[in-house]
């Protein structure tokens, strides 16, 4: 979270909410820059709609404060702050066509009738649902609401949008494409996009910005490639994708053990100390049968396979390594070979800079 | 019998046993309240078919004072209904949390009772040694000598009282149905609560509303149980006429010719209402 607290557009700082004795968010900090695309990912529960309602207005923080470019809006009702909310329920007003639903944000902030519902048609186009202003809501397709719901929010050109599972309701060809859709015009506007989602992927291919989240907590906040190739904590790293984990003991200076004494070279180590995780992507990972020779610095552990399933680009296969734990390695099919079989024994390659390592959680 | 035959058969046999009852116990009095309605004669020989129009003429304008107090009481009583069953609805729709199951019970349970028996209550509540009359003598709000039985007052607020729960439920029906996360979304789009309340509730409201209404002007134009209990002859309705021509007087024709003119007027009266909330609303609201 590079932004400092003045440049962010929004910033929470120590943050809880709790329902009862449950607590959603739990002394949440951060900060969201402008005119970013900010990703929240975390498992059902883990406090994300709850952040998001509180940036909103429509949670009181227990305890905190939320700012909006740099003043507290923590008392503020809903109708006073500079943000618009796309709900993943859509919340189109059925009583009114999709264009009075797009002008109703600038109706209420008394822009003429004239040109609200100009506007309105303008942020219609940009959705590419100019033609279905007249219609009312029930009348359009899932995916075509979200649209509408889109539009509504965007019309008003708010400091920042917020987006709850927006494409949770959609299937996922239309997930896909609106994916993109979304990313083409969070670019034209230049608005900071808050995203909340489950679905890692669409949180990696869509944000700059990534807050991982769980028990209402952030456990780690980055660039996709930072969350993928460094995760902090085993959950970030479980989560986002497989991390093939092994228990581990730091036994020096970018050195670890695994549990069953094989000596690795982990120069992510640094700072860690005792019981760890060490883990890295199957892709990173190269197999080389036993006895033939391995490059000069590698990381080694030996294995069998169990499985070894061809998937045309690529070649899947589980292996158990000599330390009982099954391991996922993707072999690229970059020369068309046939795939080890199942019951081989292989040495699991890779180069120490892909290791990473997590306290043991 | 074919399986298409019989697939197109099906639907009469859902429809039928409704069908044979209303033909039998509404169409074909009515049919013969109609014709009754244009005969002529007396108590002692029986009516005869004369095509006689002219009834609805006398009937008209012979009552059109309880034509008019009819309507007008209604009228008052639909508002107060409204006034009162909205936000008692609106309470129980969307704050009452466990206690809205207690709440709708209480707006029903006046049903326990005969509606005659409620009204007579109602009596004993307003008289004149009651406890309201003298609260309101102290307060100054009626002279030492003033009565609240046999008044306007007192028919108006039987009938609210007795209409209120025709009114109440289909509101609370209505805004039950009403999503939050919509007035959320108002308030998200810079609508204050009284804005949200205004654009959202109230319009996505109007078939409670509507339905609300119909229910409890209908029957209150027709009513003549509150006239007759808490008013005098001052205060009778159309419905007391009516009562009285078919029972008391035994003068058919008029008392069915009243009776046609009344449901003209509620028709008219709903066709004007339904136009005035717009119908375009109130049936794609409810969607
Ligand atoms: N209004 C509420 N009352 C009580 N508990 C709530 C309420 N809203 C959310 N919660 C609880 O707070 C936790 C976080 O919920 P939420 O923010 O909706 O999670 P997410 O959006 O990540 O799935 C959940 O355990 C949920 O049950
Ligand atoms: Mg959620």
């Amino acid at each position: 979270m590079a932004a400092t607290q003045a440049e962010a557009d929004i910033h929470l700082d120590g943050v809880s909410k709790r329902f009862g004795d449950m607590t959603a968010v739990d002394d949440l900090t951060m900060s969201i820059p402008r005119g970013s695309f900010f990703a929240m990912l975390g498992p059902s529960g883990c406090g994300k709609t709850t952040t998001l309602r509180m940036i909103g207005g429509f949670e009181d923080p227990s305890e905190g404060k939320v700012f909006l470019g740099g003043s507290e809006v923590t008392q503020l009702p809903p109708y006073k702050r500079d943000v618009n909310t796309v709900f993943q329920s859509y919340a189109l007003f059925p009583h009114l066509s999709v264009e009075r639903n797009v002008a109703f944000g600038l109706e209420r902030k008394k822009v003429g009738k004239a040109e609200a519902l100009k506007r309105a048609n303008e942020a219609l186009e940009l959705v590419q649902l100019g033609h279905l202003g007249k219609r009312k809501p029930a009348q359009l397709s899932g995916g075509q609401q979200q649209r509408v719901a889109l539009a509504r929010a965007l019309v008003n050109r708010p400091r920042a949008l917020l987006l709850d599972e927006p494409l949770g309701a959609l299937d996922l060809r239309l997930r896909k494409q609106l994916q993109i859709e979304l990313k083409r015009i969070q670019q034209d506007v230049g608005i900071t996009f808050v995203h909340v989602t489950h679905d890692q992927e669409e949180a990696m291919s869509m944000a700059d910005t990534i807050a991982v989240m769980n028990g209402g907590r952030i456990e780690q906040a980055g660039s996709a490639t930072e969350l993928y190739e460094r995760p902090r904590t085993a959950f970030v790293a479980n989560f986002l994708g497989i991390s093939n984990l092994i228990e581990a003991k730091v036994t020096g200076d970018q050195r670890v053990a695994t549990h069953d004494g094989v000596a690795l070279h982990a120069p992510e180590c640094a700072g860690l100390i005792g019981d760890v995780q060490i883990g890295v992507r199957p892709e990173k990972i190269t197999l080389i049968l036993d006895g033939e020779p391995v490059p000069d610095g590698s990381n080694v552990l030996r294995g069998k396979i169990l499985v070894a399933a061809f998937l045309g680009v690529s070649i899947q296969y589980v292996i158990q390594a000599a330390g009982g734990e099954e391991l996922t390695v993707f072999a690229q099919n970059t020369d068309g070979t046939e795939a080890f079989g199942a019951g081989r024994e292989v040495q699991l390659v890779w180069k120490p800079e892909h290791t990473f390592v997590v306290q043991r959680g | 019998m074919s399986l298409q035959r019989r697939r197109k058969l099906l639907p009469w046999l859902f429809i039928g046993p409704g069908l044979l009852w209303l033909l039998i116990f509404f169409l074909y009095p009515l049919l013969n309240q109609a014709s009754v309605s244009l005969m002529s004669g007396n108590p002692e020989q029986g009516y005869d078919l004369t095509w006689t129009f002219s009834n609805y003429w006398d009937a008209i304008s012979e009552y059109k004072e309880q034509f008019g107090r009819s309507i007008l009481y209604a009228g008052i009583s639909t508002v107060l209904c409204l006034i009162i069953g909205f936000p008692l609805a609106y309470f129980a729709a969307f704050h009452a949390g466990r206690w809205k199951n207690l709440i709708l019970l209480l707006i029903i349970l006046p049903f326990f009772m005969s509606y005659v028996l409620r009204t007579v209550a109602w009596q004993l509540i307003l008289s004149d040694d009651g406890t309201v009359v003298s609260v309101f003598r102290t307060l100054g709000l009626l002279s030492d000598d003033g009565r609240l039985l046999a008044s306007s007052t007192a028919v108006i607020a039987g009938i609210t009282y007795n209409f209120l729960p025709f009114m109440a439920l289909p509101l609370y029906v209505a805004l039950e149905k009403i999503d939050p996360r919509l007035l959320e979304a108002a308030t998200d789009l810079y609508a204050s609560r009284a804005t949200a309340f205004r654009k959202v509730t109230v319009p996505l409201a109007l078939p409670g509303i509507f339905a609300g209404s119909l229910l409890t002007f209908i029957p209150a134009c027709g009513d003549f149980i509150n006239a007759a209990l808490l008013g005098t002859p001052q205060q009778y309705m159309i419905g007391n006429v009516i009562q009285s021509k078919f029972l008391n007087i035994l003068d058919y024709p008029q008392a069915a010719a009243l009776s046609f003119t009344l449901m003209l007027f509620i028709l008219v009266g709903i066709f004007l209402y339904a136009r005035l909330l717009g119908a375009r609303n109130l049936t794609q609201a409810a969607v």
